[in-house]
């Protein structure tokens, strides 16, 4: 019997592996156009400070200069999420993080560039600056924003968590310290802007999110949105990173107006750890009442978020420190209160797991220690409060296909953890945690009822196939993703398909290379897109060889009778019938998620299609002597629905445990004297080939039903479980608790030596939450 | 033509001066390369005649070259560990021995230099670190700095006024920017670390937040002759831990003369960290390192006394605390 | 700095001599990317603490980002345009596109130069030497796990071959 797929399911190589590997693949920073010129970006000294003047005399008149701009020159205000349209192209008034853009020159090179910046001469006075949670509620001085440094506040409650607690036999409440840390893609962000004799605007950048960066060039630049052209480049690595609206990519766009020359603005490696939008420090307090049996009765979870200068994604990232806790545990009551602060550090936002990692990591210690008290395993107090299957969390997140039991028992066998971590030598741990993710955000960041994904496809008459998609490749795999999809459906190979993506002229709408959404969403949109052209094939064949359309098969180059494979046509032949009977073949297919909010305010966040599930169990080798900690090996399971590629899925779960362990071991953003302590390459430490453990990767298929082919997403969730099974690892190796992340030698070294062998935050500020929005429980939940 | 290109600095490697350019903190006129000089990149001798390093042999070449196989042992453990693979493939040993000291206020780009308030080893007229400090505490980050001490190495210098040579531990001045006694005018040709006709053993342990990249935050060095089984000299140094590399050799001595065992070990490295004083100026805390550097003296000694260098007595641990 | 003020540059790169008139500070990996139109060479930092801008010198692994060209005279300069022989794909090359050690491809080139480096004076290296190889380029995507493994299956298929 033949194999169900030929090319779903198969580790195939990508299409633009042969490109990357021989250097052939155009970055953003990799373009030249003729007469380009170049720009940089003058950023402000002060963590917070009024702009009084800007003088820009001197360095208009430095030979090579061709255009320098002030924020008067870019008045209007945006930022990615609606509700938070804070940022500036270039400050006018105020600064708000040492590296907030204030100026901008553009000149014949990059030396002339940075020589005509020290020429602009800003004068401002200085305000007192706020650069903790801590600091930015005590703040009596000018706030960052408004009239406040509280820039969002939520609380809800989902039945009565108070009552919950006090009926439950065993209540355990921990306070936790995630540090922010930063994506580092490789590639530092690029633009190249030109506009045209004809009055059109094209912006190559290394963007995750070209829609919104053409929604923002339209705002900004006060231009139709059909005169602007955005062209997501490849990015070289993204994370979170370049999914937000930056301020090079305006300013070049407004110097190639200004002159009518290319414009390209690089960012040195300095400057993208200051447009960062990455990992938020979060302070938070999990509280949990359980069954003497261990099945919980109710959660309550505090979140404080360090969010830096502006909005950006903060009020998504505030609503995620609370969203998920429900999808991975049966919680019957649940409540959570956030706040996210400004301070005068650069913009946090979404990086790998978006506001998950943080919750995630203070829930899975919390558990390992609960269990410890309740006397059962910390598996066995996972399997008692697992989610079920098609069913809805008490905060109304609908759930569809859970792999997570198959993937504990997965990691949990594999590492022999119940029976080798009781026989560890010194220093030697294993750690478990568990996790979930969304298949992409259930909503848009800005409201509207239109698909969140759309693929065109175009056949010509040789059997080649054009696929046109806004999603952009930021090296997850997702060009492969949407041709193997289409390949499979049409019968075809990977190598007939040409792709076109991320490119707002040439293709229709994908909302982003974000929020794991591309396999689940543009995937569902090409294999719709597919089928609308299959079908209109297999009409004309069916005519041809006088049968029915649902007799027939596409597979191999070929369109045959299911029945009789020796009667067929190929697929080119095919389309050429299909062409001569009706123009040309074209088709299209759309996604949009169903609507899956609850009702309650503040439902927006949280809703996706489908959860992806993962667990992990880490090994550590801890020097007792030092405090130095070293993850030999790592298990790790995840719930991928279906692997549409295995080799690449396993490329984004290894790649995920790396980025968690660097998170998890040493990666932090860090400020002294207002300023980023070390925004270089050397000092912020990325974890090197020496690093990497042994990795044990199990791929769990559910075949989600709504997914395409049963696909979820890969690229963020395997992260989560991760960090605090080191920190977890680390208790088993040491007996002690570092309930702060990093784990770094010192850290460990300090907690040896306390009373209470912990190193974490003893409390939470004081801070008065808005009135709980009490939302009504789902059926389900009710009475439990 | 050092002495017609006033201002003008050498370049061999290019892997610390050629950032520092770009950061500016030095502004030149003009780089004149030490890559076309004759005998720069020769080595010669044995562990018994002792050897003669030119300046220009690659630290990838030393990490590697089978004249330090046994007794100078340590100086290919120290180029071994340098940065990464293609900075060693590039940087010469010369250019390690005078690395521009370093100090996490000072290794910045001019703009965050310039935010943070400019400091006294370039621009300002303060040290961040130390703020009523009359000098800069940039710290010396060479890794092969110690090992020439205890190797008690010999640096020759060829300038304007002739070729001179000059002990290890005469070369290094304790000041963060005025580092070392090399004129301007004045290149290492070479490196002689002398032989012995006893058995001689070395060992460096470097301490860094990463196995690649990172420059040490502790650097011990240490070298053992030996005589039936004894002690006969222990020279040591530790780098990274001041603005030179310092001399540990008179901790050291209670070794000599004896046959060292984990005891012994134990309680010299104890109290051979006495001149270490760290700074908060590298990563991680100058606490943990201060605390950390009798653990890696102990190591380093063990290691040069063959013996597994982690089972040693010592801890970085303030007490002792039950597992 | 004016044009009188560009010196001659001669540069063998990928078995090409080359001649070009540079400002004699710029690094090699501006003349690459920017005289030559090489721009398979990356850069993470500029600063040598990435390595994303590896190439090679003389078949030794060297940061474009801090070597001056001019001390490159006689020099033979590899970069990953050079790889291919023709349009033979290197094995490395084929085994890093087949396994997927390229996800986003930023430091592929680099990656791949160091690695290249490692099989031409070690044709079967172990899992370990293949790590202290290559420890010099970071990569953010991969957890490096999958680019030791095409390393491997290069070795296994002869890299010469």
């Amino acid at each position: 019997m033949a194999e169900a797929f030929s090319v779903v399911g198969k580790s195939l190589t990508k299409p633009d592996a042969y490109a990357k590997v021989s250097g052939q693949t155009k970055f953003a920073d990799d373009l030249s156009l003729p007469r380009m010129l170049f720009g940089r970006i003058l950023r402000s000294p002060y963590p917070h400070a009024r702009v009084l003047r800007v003088d820009t005399s001197a360095a208009r008149e430095l030979p090579g200069v061709l255009a320098v701009l002030t924020g008067d020159d870019l008045p209007v205000k945006f930022g990615i999420l609606p509700v938070s349209q804070d940022e500036e192209a270039l400050a006018r008034e105020k600064v708000r993080y040492v590296g907030d853009p204030i100026a901008a020159v553009a000149a014949t090179d990059e030396w002339i560039a940075d020589e005509a910046l020290g020429l602009i001469d800003v004068q401002f006075t200085e305000l007192p600056h706020a650069m903790s949670i801590q600091e930015a509620l005590a703040a009596q001085g000018e706030p960052i924003h408004g009239s406040s440094n509280v820039h969002k506040a939520v609380a809800l409650e989902f039945g009565d968590t108070d009552a919950a607690m006090r009926v439950a036999e065993y209540v355990r409440e921990d306070t936790v310290f995630f540090e922010g840390n930063t994506h580092l893609p490789m590639e530092q962000h690029a633009a190249v802007a030109q506009y045209a004799a004809d009055g059109k605007l094209t912006l190559w950048t290394s963007s995750q999110t070209p829609h919104y960066v053409h929604r923002a060039l339209g705002k900004v630049l006060e231009l139709p949105m059909s005169r602007i052209r955005v062209i997501a480049t490849p990015n070289g690595g993204g994370f979170g990173g370049k999914s937000d609206i930056f301020s090079h990519e305006l300013v070049a766009a407004k110097f190639a107006m200004a002159t009518g020359r290319p414009v390209k603005i690089t960012l040195t490696r300095e400057e993208v750890f200051y447009a960062h939008r990455g990992r938020h420090p979060v302070l938070m307090k999990v509280k949990t009442g359980f069954t003497r049996g261990g099945r919980i009765t109710a959660m309550q979870f505090q979140s404080f978020l360090d969010g830096g200068g502006y909005g950006s994604y903060g009020v998504a990232s505030t609503y995620y420190t609370g969203a998920l806790q429900a999808t991975t545990y049966a919680i019957p009551r649940y409540r959570f209160e956030a706040v996210r602060l400004f301070t005068n550090k650069p913009p946090c936002g979404p990086k790998r797991g978006h506001g998950t990692p943080q919750p995630r990591f203070a829930l899975e210690i919390h558990f390992d220690k609960a269990a410890e008290e309740l006397g059962v395993d910390p598996v066995e107090l996972r399997r008692r409060n697992l989610p079920a299957p098609d069913s809805r969390t008490v905060n109304w997140l609908r759930i569809t296909s859970c792999g997570l039991e198959d993937c504990i028992n997965k990691v949990v066998d594999g590492s022999g953890f119940l029976r080798r971590r009781t026989s560890m030598p010194k220093g030697r741990g294993l750690g478990f945690a568990v996790s979930s993710y969304l298949s992409g955000a259930g909503t848009a960041i800005y409201w509207n009822d239109m698909p969140h994904s759309e693929v065109q496809l175009k056949l010509d008459r040789n059997g080649g196939v054009l696929l046109l998609c806004g999603a952009i490749d930021i090296g997850q795999g997702s060009d492969h993703i949407l041709a193997a999809i289409v390949a499979e459906v049409l019968g075809v190979a990977l190598d007939d398909i040409q792709l076109s993506t991320g490119d707002t002229d040439l293709t229709p709408i994908d909302l982003g290379s974000y929020s794991s959404r591309v396999t689940f969403m543009a995937g569902n949109a090409a294999k719709a897109a597919a089928e609308s052209v299959r079908d209109r094939l297999f009409r004309a064949v069916a005519n041809a060889l006088h049968c029915d359309a649902a007799d027939l098969t596409a597979r191999d180059h070929r369109i045959y009778r299911s029945d009789r494979p020796a009667d067929g046509l190929t697929f080119a032949q095919a389309v050429q019938r299909a062409e001569a009977q009706g123009g040309v073949v074209t088709g299209s297919g759309s996604y949009t998620p169903p609507n899956l909010a609850g009702p309650y305010k503040g439902s927006g966040v949280g809703p996706s299609p489908a959860y992806s599930y993962s667990a992990a169990v880490v090994e550590v080798d801890c020097d007792l002597k030092t405090g130095e900690v070293k993850v030999p090996e790592v298990w790790i399971a995840h719930d991928v629905g279906r692997a549409i590629n295995p080799m690449l899925v396993i490329g984004q779960v290894e790649g995920s445990v790396y980025m968690a362990l660097g998170e998890a071991l040493m990666e932090e953003q860090t400020f002294r004297l207002g300023l980023h302590k070390f925004p270089s390459l050397l000092e912020y430490k990325s974890p090197t080939a020496l690093e990497a453990p042994v990795m044990h990767t199990y791929l769990v298929e559910t075949i989600d039903r709504e997914g395409p082919f049963g696909a979820k997403e890969a690229g963020q969730g395997p992260l989560l479980p991760v960090i605090p099974a080191v920190a977890n690892a680390v208790y088993d190796a040491l007996r002690i608790r570092i309930d702060e992340i990093p784990i770094t030698p010192e850290k460990v070294l300090k907690a040896l030596n306390e009373r209470d062998r912990r190193v974490g935050p003893k409390s939470v500020p004081t801070f008065s939450f808005p009135p709980l929005i009490k939302a009504e429980v789902p059926e389900e939940w009710k009475g439990k | 033509m050092a002495s017609s290109n006033p201002g003008s600095m050498f370049i061999a490697g290019g892997t610390d001066l050629v950032p520092n350019l770009k950061r500016r903190q030095f502004d030149v006129p003009a780089l004149i390369s030490l890559n076309a000089l004759p005998g720069m990149r020769l080595i010669d001798g044995d562990g018994e005649r002792g050897v003669t390093i030119g300046a220009g042999v690659t630290l990838d070449e030393l990490a590697h070259h089978p004249a330090l196989d046994g007794a100078y042992r340590a100086l290919a453990q120290a180029c071994d560990q340098v940065s990464t693979p293609q900075v060693r493939c590039m940087g010469t040993l010369g250019g390690n021995l005078l690395v521009d000291p370093r100090c996490n206020y000072y290794n910045q780009t001019y703009s965050w230099r310039k935010a943070a308030g400019f400091c006294l080893k370039k621009d300002g007229d303060i040290c961040l670190v130390a703020r009523s400090s009359p000098r800069c505490w940039a710290v010396s980050s060479s890794d092969s700095a110690p090992v020439a001490l205890a190797l008690d190495a010999t640096v020759t210098l060829h300038g304007v006024g002739g070729d001179r040579r000059v002990r290890a531990h005469e070369l290094y001045k304790d000041d963060g920017i005025d580092y070392t006694t090399k004129r301007a005018d004045e290149v290492i040709v070479s490196v002689e670390v002398p032989g012995s006709e006893a058995r001689m053993t070395s060992a460096y342990w470097k301490l860094r937040r990463r196995p690649a990249f990172d420059f040490p935050i502790l650097g011990v060095a240490v070298a053992l002759s030996w005589d039936d089984g004894m002690v006969r000299a222990a020279r040591g140094a530790l780098g990274a831990v001041g603005s030179r590399p310092v001399e540990i050799t008179a901790f050291l001595a209670p070794l000599n003369g004896r046959r060292p065992d984990d005891a012994l070990i134990a309680e010299v490295a104890d109290a051979a960290d006495k001149p270490a004083r760290p700074l908060d100026n590298t990563d991680l805390s100058h606490y943990w390192r201060k605390r950390m550097t009798r653990v890696y003296i102990e190591r380093a000694l063990r290691e040069a006394c063959g013996v597994d260098p982690l089972a040693g007595r010592l801890s970085a641990q303030v007490k002792a605390a039950a597992i | 700095m004016s044009i009188a003020d560009k010196v001659e540059v001669r540069l063998r790169v990928n078995g090409e001599d080359t001649a070009i008139m540079v400002l004699p500070y710029k690094t090699l990996l501006e003349v690459l990317r920017e005289d030559l139109g090489l721009t398979g060479t990356k850069h993470g930092c500029e600063l040598g603490e990435c390595s994303t801008c590896g190439v090679l010198v003389d078949g030794k692994p060297f940061l474009s980002c801090l070597a001056m060209p001019l001390d490159l005279e006689g020099r033979e300069v590899t970069t990953i345009e050079g790889m291919a022989r023709g349009r033979e794909p290197h094995p490395l090359q084929v085994a890093f596109a087949e396994l997927g050690a390229a996800q986003c491809g930023y430091c592929t080139p680099a990656m791949l130069l160091t690695a290249k480096a490692l099989l031409d004076r070690e044709p079967r290296p172990s899992r370990e030497m293949i790590k202290q190889a290559l420890s010099g380029v970071l990569c953010r995507c991969t957890g490096y796990l999958k680019i030791f493994e095409a390393v491997e299956l290069a070795a296994s298929r002869g890299s010469d071959g």
